[in-house]
């Protein structure tokens, strides 16, 4: 098994630990080589008007992408697309190779599990310990009794091991940054979409954030983050090959190094 | 079957499922209640459905198995005119006896309506014959005929048309029983309903959450339908426990209490009631997976 840095080495005291068991189990086949989430001439309407269109997107496995753009240009709307929480109004969304229009209730819910979203505002259910919370994508599976194991590993990954008995309420916006990455990597995922993951947090934690999504990165997850943070991006691109895409006037444009 | 099978694996379903519902106390309060309430509810009517039944088999079997003649002649050949009735009649097939009622028997029958001084035997009252048929019972038509010549003063009553509107009369009550039975399920089921969207709404963020990591709508409804029923199950069980104690201290049946002193369970008929927690977790289980799964789709 493979060792890693511990990603908070700087944080806690310097040690190193093994990559979490779980990481790289998903035994779901069939995106290998492939894209895992793919849009194609993709338009989205709201309220009458056209949020944006013609959009193509394709995220290929171990691929690291940021996602900028004016506020209100369609960046959530964008990433709810990628996870299926939204259906495009045209042009075809595939996740992991099946026509997301196509795909019944129950397929989406399928497709989530092999997708871990952060959120800004990181939602928890607030009356289960953050421990129960980060499991449960497993419970949701039905495999929370053969990955329980497993948890105090990630607990430990993303340094919230002494947290694991407290409520979110009590955890500070940092924690459940992190907590919020733990759930969503817990299932070992195909691809991690977060948005504004570091907007509530303080450089340093951003800092820390970045290291666990260019660790994840760097075991073959699909890494698709939406940021206004352009520091965060520039310490990324010295750390990892990402590419950076910016929503402007309806359109996907490829932005900075990337032009 | 399928739902029966839906509700046993629910009821032995997932534990952790159920924790990531947060107990919400307005709700659990109203299932609770409702399904108290309306079993409580639920025992008197089947009560009601099977003492009305009862009844109409009583009144049917009793009243099916005696007639009366009735002889009005002159005094003077009263005597000849139900000596001759009852010889004929125990001539008749289908007669298992027939006795004249005596003059005390007379006065007893008519003792309600003109008091305990009446002197029968000055008035010109008819003569009663009661008939008690055997197990085929007479021909009705033509007994009559044969009475008509034989004893012109006789006229035969079969019952039938005091019977006809009493068993009607008891069957239709036990309709009514049974039909408040379907009312309380269906307004327990509307409650429950009610119930659970309320409570599906206020974990509208609890619901997003489990939708963000994978939650099937089955999943997400199976959480709450798990409480609700048992929720339903608790209740129902305290009020048909309730119900049973008040029907046990109703006053006994006795003679002149008639129909309702006799309200109540006799025999096997005391299992009935068991049936009344089982159904409402049935109703509830229904209730909520149709009120879950839809709401669920409708926050989509």
């Amino acid at each position: 098994m493979a060792k890693v840095l511990h990603p908070f080495a700087g944080f806690r005291p310097a040690t190193v630990i093994e990559t979490p068991r779980f990481f790289g189990q998903n035994t779901q086949t069939g995106t290998k080589g492939t894209s895992v989430i793919e849009l194609e001439n993709v338009a989205y309407s709201y309220g009458g008007g056209e949020l944006f269109s013609e959009l193509n997107l394709t995220l290929a496995p171990g691929s690291f992408h940021f996602l900028t753009g004016p506020s209100g240009a369609g960046k959530t709307t964008l990433l709810k697309l990628c996870y299926g929480e939204l259906i495009a109004t045209s042009g075809q969304v595939r996740l992991f190779g099946a026509d997301a229009r196509a795909m019944d209730r129950d397929g989406i819910a399928m497709a989530r599990q092999r997708i871990g979203v952060v959120h800004q505002d990181c939602q928890f259910l607030d009356h289960l310990p953050l421990a129960e919370n980060v499991a449960l994508p497993l419970s949701v599976a039905g495999r929370l009794s053969e990955a329980a194991g497993n948890l105090g590993d990630l607990l430990a990954w993303v340094g919230l091991s002494e947290q694991a008995a407290q409520l979110p309420p009590q955890l500070s916006g940092g924690e459940r940054q992190r907590a919020a990455l733990a759930r969503a990597v817990i299932m070992s995922p195909d691809v991690i979409i977060a948005d504004e993951p570091t907007g509530n947090i303080d450089w340093e934690m951003s800092q820390r954030l970045l290291t666990l999504l260019v660790e994840l990165n760097r075991m073959g997850k699909a890494v698709l983050v939406a940021t206004h943070d352009m520091n965060l991006i520039r310490a990324a691109k010295a750390q990892v090959q990402a590419r950076v895409l910016r929503l402007k006037g309806r359109r996907l444009q490829a932005a900075g190094a990337d032009l | 079957m399928l739902g029966l099978l839906r509700l046993l694996a629910l009821l032995t379903g997932d534990p952790q499922a159920d924790r990531a519902v947060p107990p919400t106390g307005f709700t659990a309060r109203l299932t609770l209640f409702t399904a108290g309430a309306m079993a409580f509810l639920a025992v008197f009517a089947l009560a009601l459905s099977l003492a009305t039944g009862r009844l109409a088999d009583r009144w049917s079997a009793e009243l099916a198995r005696t007639s009366t003649l009735r002889i009005s002649a002159p005094a003077d050949q009263m005597a000849a005119q139900t000596a001759a009735a009852v010889k004929v009649l125990e001539t008749t097939p289908g007669v298992a006896s027939a006795r004249p009622l005596t003059d005390d028997e007379q006065k007893a029958l008519l003792e309600p309506w003109f008091g305990p001084d009446l002197p029968v035997e000055t008035l010109p009252i008819p003569r009663l014959i009661e008939i008690v048929e055997d197990g085929d019972g007479y021909d009705a038509a033509g007994l009559r005929a044969r009475l008509q010549a034989e004893v012109p003063g006789a006229v035969l009553d079969d019952h039938t048309r005091w019977r006809e509107p009493l068993v009607a009369a008891a069957n239709r009550l036990r309709m009514l029983g049974f039909s408040a039975i379907v009312l309380i399920a269906a307004s327990t089921a509307a409650m429950i309903t009610l119930a659970a969207q309320a409570a599906l709404a206020a974990n509208a963020q609890v619901i997003k959450v489990m939708r963000l990591v994978g939650a099937r709508d089955t999943y997400i409804a199976g959480a709450f339908v798990r409480r609700f029923t048992l929720r339903a199950l608790t209740g129902a069980a305290v009020g048909t426990l309730a119900g049973i104690v008040a029907i046990l201290l109703l006053p006994r049946a006795d003679a002149a209490g008639g129909f309702l002193t006799g309200l109540g369970f006799q025999g096997t008929g005391w299992l009935w009631p068991l049936v009344i927690p089982p159904l409402a977790a049935v109703t509830a289980f229904f209730a909520t997976r149709a009120a879950a799964l839809r709401t669920l789709r409708e926050q989509s």
